[in-house]
């Protein structure tokens, strides 16, 4: 078959002309203008460019919603199979343009969408993750380069082969890990990098550390005999029968359950179900994970106020960095409006 | 020291009258060889069962995996287990190469995983490679847990001596012989005096709470690190007592065979001066995890190290120790590489450790535990194919009607080994 191709493309390179032409109004031009000849060459017959749409940066950048639609209904009518979207470079609103309907024709027209630009072109941060972007370089000067890589991925997903790593392939990664197969072992790869790391030679270390959000820890409590304290666990301590289903490990949710009549936790009543430690003797006595019996002895000696009615319970153990944070600030913020002032958290 | 590895490269298995090792084959006498388990009075239940390459068969729940070997002439391996208290690491070994041992059962219900012998779940797991013994045992009724893990680690290194003590009573020849043999310290470094100075810091699971490793037959946890020559490691000193998730523990299969030992042995006289194995530890506690890392270090300034590879068992909390170590030993000067799997989400999109710090910079990963795969129903299964439900990396909808299953990584035994054993490593997309 031949691919119908629509290539996205500005007013300077559709040779309309360049800060004066800014505001030019979307237009469809059939078949390929300026760069999609390339385009289309390297598709060796397997493709075609079945038409070009040419908006003003000026236009898509200042008219954004309007813009998208017109070009989206354009696109919509040649009944793709693919869109590219430039290459940008590093003109940072020609890449915000091609990043907004690369996406918009992904999500909406639901086929492969790819765009090119230079890493530090603004679009990257902001479109990155929703679609495939080919890497530039930062001037119009790589355009021999950019044009087969992004042909290079279009292809790939057109024919829907497996895509190999970002760095690999030549796009910028959408801030996701998988797993690959590589040539050597882990621990070959281990001595080969320690050897270059010893030369003082180049090496690529296989995850960036991340950057860690700091939390500014909230003020002490002034006075405890007036404190409502909440218990929040991460120990897998659930209603027996886990009603809501929380995940033995990588958990994806938390639960949050009524315990203002309850004195002590008992086999009959609560369980655990994390899936990290030997669960024998939490269930024989839940509170060596989630201390409820000696919470409530410490709230009729006065020692503090009370005890809050709800408490939080999830499963920390291969639990996504991502989700635990979520369940942090939701349960946080739940808190807060309760009035709580402080909480205990029990992990395992 | 010298190790000489006497290996019988088995490619098959078969149940007998006897057992012993012909043409490659592994003739076992099913009831001799149950009966010697089942002398433990806490099984109630001893079955084995043979799996190999290629079959249609799944293996779940799989605690450890251990090489059928034994010291020729002593009839016994594994010091403090099945050896008396001895020093591992030299004379002869005979090791079954290619046959594994594995522990199969209701264990401790959650921390163990699954080996499909075929498949698409295959590629992911060594086991899937080896031609397996399976050990299904059930204990008796109200053994408690860190018993019933006690009696399966030692009934699985029970069978594995047993199978290769009988094969050395028979006749038999070995296909090949691998030699291990480095001097100490400072002969090696006398001998190398321009080659940098390599440590291996081997981080085990010491948690408790049946999450625990045995050097020398006793618990790692209230030890100290400590300074191993290469040969101890690959000659049974270190036994794994571990049901930690499936896809991180490292078995007593890996200890035995551990890749950074002996990819580090490889390059020793040639590109680098190998100083030995540290088996250290991953407390819970934070003066545990200090204490450990300073130790760590200490040791491998006293061997005057230059670099050091680090690996890391487990995910979540020991990601702490894995950033300490990385951190004091860059801080003294000691260029190290660290070797660890990544939590990044079954979509991938989060962030992969529990902790950080900018001296980490040279990662190995081994994987993204949490990562989804589809294993179709296999013909046969071995153990309980329910038990998936209650397995790390399994879930309740995990198993479906026609036997498939949809998962997640980390229910594989030793898909993400960060012992550096396996080629799976994370890349971004």
């Amino acid at each position: 078959m031949t691919y119908r191709i629509v290539h996205y493309i500005n007013q300077f390179y559709a040779g309309i002309g360049g800060e004066d032409a800014a505001d030019h109004k979307p237009e469809l031009r059939k078949g390929f203008v300026g760069p999609g000849m390339q385009l289309e060459k390297l598709f060796d017959g397997e493709g075609k460019v079945v038409g070009t749409v040419i908006c003003g940066d000026g236009y898509y950048g200042e008219h954004t919603d309007q813009a998208r639609v017109e070009c989206l209904e354009m696109i919509k009518g040649l009944q793709p199979d693919i869109l590219f979207a430039g290459p940008a470079f590093n003109a940072g609103r020609y890449g915000f343009a091609c990043g907004d309907i690369a996406a918009t024709v992904g999500e909406e027209l639901n086929i492969p969408a790819v765009s090119a630009m230079y890493p530090e072109n603004p679009g990257v941060e902001l479109y990155s993750k929703k679609t495939y972007i080919a890497i530039t370089s930062d001037s119009a000067r790589g355009m021999a380069k950019a044009i087969p890589a992004m042909v290079s991925i279009g292809k790939k997903l057109l024919k829907g082969e497996k895509m190999g790593p970002a760095r690999l392939e030549g796009y910028i990664h959408r801030g996701i890990r998988k797993s690959f197969f590589h040539e050597k072992s882990g621990a070959e790869r281990a001595v080969e990098m320690l050897l270059a790391k010893l030369k003082g030679e180049g090496f690529r270390t296989e995850y960036e550390m991340p950057v860690f959000n700091k939390i500014q820890p909230a003020p002490p409590v002034k006075d405890l005999s007036k404190a409502t304290i909440a218990l929040v666990s991460s120990g897998g301590i659930v209603p027996k029968g886990n009603p809501d289903h929380i995940r033995v490990s990588s958990a994806e949710s938390f639960g949050a359950y009524d315990i203002s009549e309850l004195k002590n936790m008992t086999p009959d009543n609560y369980e655990s179900i994390h899936g990290g430690y030997d669960r024998e003797w939490a269930n024989v006595d839940p509170d060596v994970v989630l201390p409820l019996d000696v919470m409530r002895e410490l709230e009729a000696e006065g020692v503090i106020g009370k005890i809050h009615p709800i408490f939080y319970t999830t499963t920390g153990t291969g639990t996504a960095v991502a989700n635990a944070e979520r369940f942090g600030k939701e349960i946080g913020e739940e808190l807060k409006k309760a009035g709580v002032d402080a909480a205990i958290l029990t992990s395992t | 020291m010298r190790l000489e590895l006497h290996k019988i490269h088995i490619t098959g298995l078969a149940f007998a009258d006897k057992t012993y090792t012909s043409g490659g084959t592994l003739f076992i006498n099913k009831d001799k060889a149950e009966a010697v388990i089942a002398e433990d009075k806490r099984f109630a239940k001893v079955e084995l069962d043979l799996a190999c390459p290629g079959e249609s068969t799944r293996i779940i729940p799989v605690k450890d995996v251990i090489e059928p070997r034994v010291k020729i002439g002593r009839n016994s391996y594994f010091p403090g287990f099945f050896a008396p208290m001895e020093k591992a690491g030299s004379g002869e070994t005979l090791v079954l190469d290619g046959a594994a041992v594995v522990t199969c059962g209701p264990i401790v219900a959650f921390q163990e995983g699954f080996i499909d012998m075929s498949g698409p779940g295959a590629p992911y797991t060594p086991f899937s490679q080896t031609f397996n013994v399976v050990l299904y045992v059930e204990p008796v009724e109200n053994l408690e847990k860190h018993l019933y893990e006690a009696a399966l680690r030692e009934a699985g290194l029970k069978l594995a001596v047993y199978l290769a003590k009988c094969s050395a009573e028979n006749e038999w020849k070995a296909d090949e012989i691998q030699v291990f043999e480095k001097g100490n310290s400072f002969e090696e470094t006398q001998k190398y005096p321009d080659l940098p100075k390599i440590v291996y810091v081997c981080m085990n699971i010491t948690q408790g709470l049946l999450h625990d490793t045995y050097l020398y037959a006793n618990d790692l946890k209230p030890a100290l690190p400590t300074l191993l020559h290469p040969n101890e490691v690959l000659d049974g000193a270190m036994v794994s007592g571990n049901c930690v998730s499936a896809c991180d523990k490292n078995t007593t299969w890996h200890h035995l065979h551990n890749p950074i030992v002996q990819a580090l042995y490889a390059r020793h006289g040639k590109e680098i001066n190998f100083m030995g194995m540290i088996p250290t530890q991953e407390s819970t506690v934070m003066d545990g995890k200090l204490r450990a890392a300073a130790m760590n270090l200490s040791i491998a300034q006293q061997l005057g190290a230059d670099g050091a590879i680090i690996s890391e068992e487990g995910y979540g909390n020991p990601d702490t120790d894995l950033c300490l170590n990385a951190r004091f030993f860059e801080n003294a000067g000691i260029k190290a590489v660290l070797v660890s799997d990544e939590s990044a989400g079954t979509d991938g999109a989060s962030q992969s450790l529990a902790d950080a710090t900018p001296e980490l910079d040279a990662f190995i990963s081994t994987g993204n535990v949490n990562e989804m795969i589809e294993v179709p129903a296999m013909k046969k299964v071995i153990g309980c194919k329910e038990a998936i439900s209650l397995l790390s990396g399994g879930a309740e909808e995990s198993l479906r009607s026609d036997g498939s299953m949809f998962v997640e990584l980390q229910s594989v035994i030793a898909s993400t080994a960060e012992i550096g054993f396996n080629k799976l490593g994370c890349e971004w997309i």
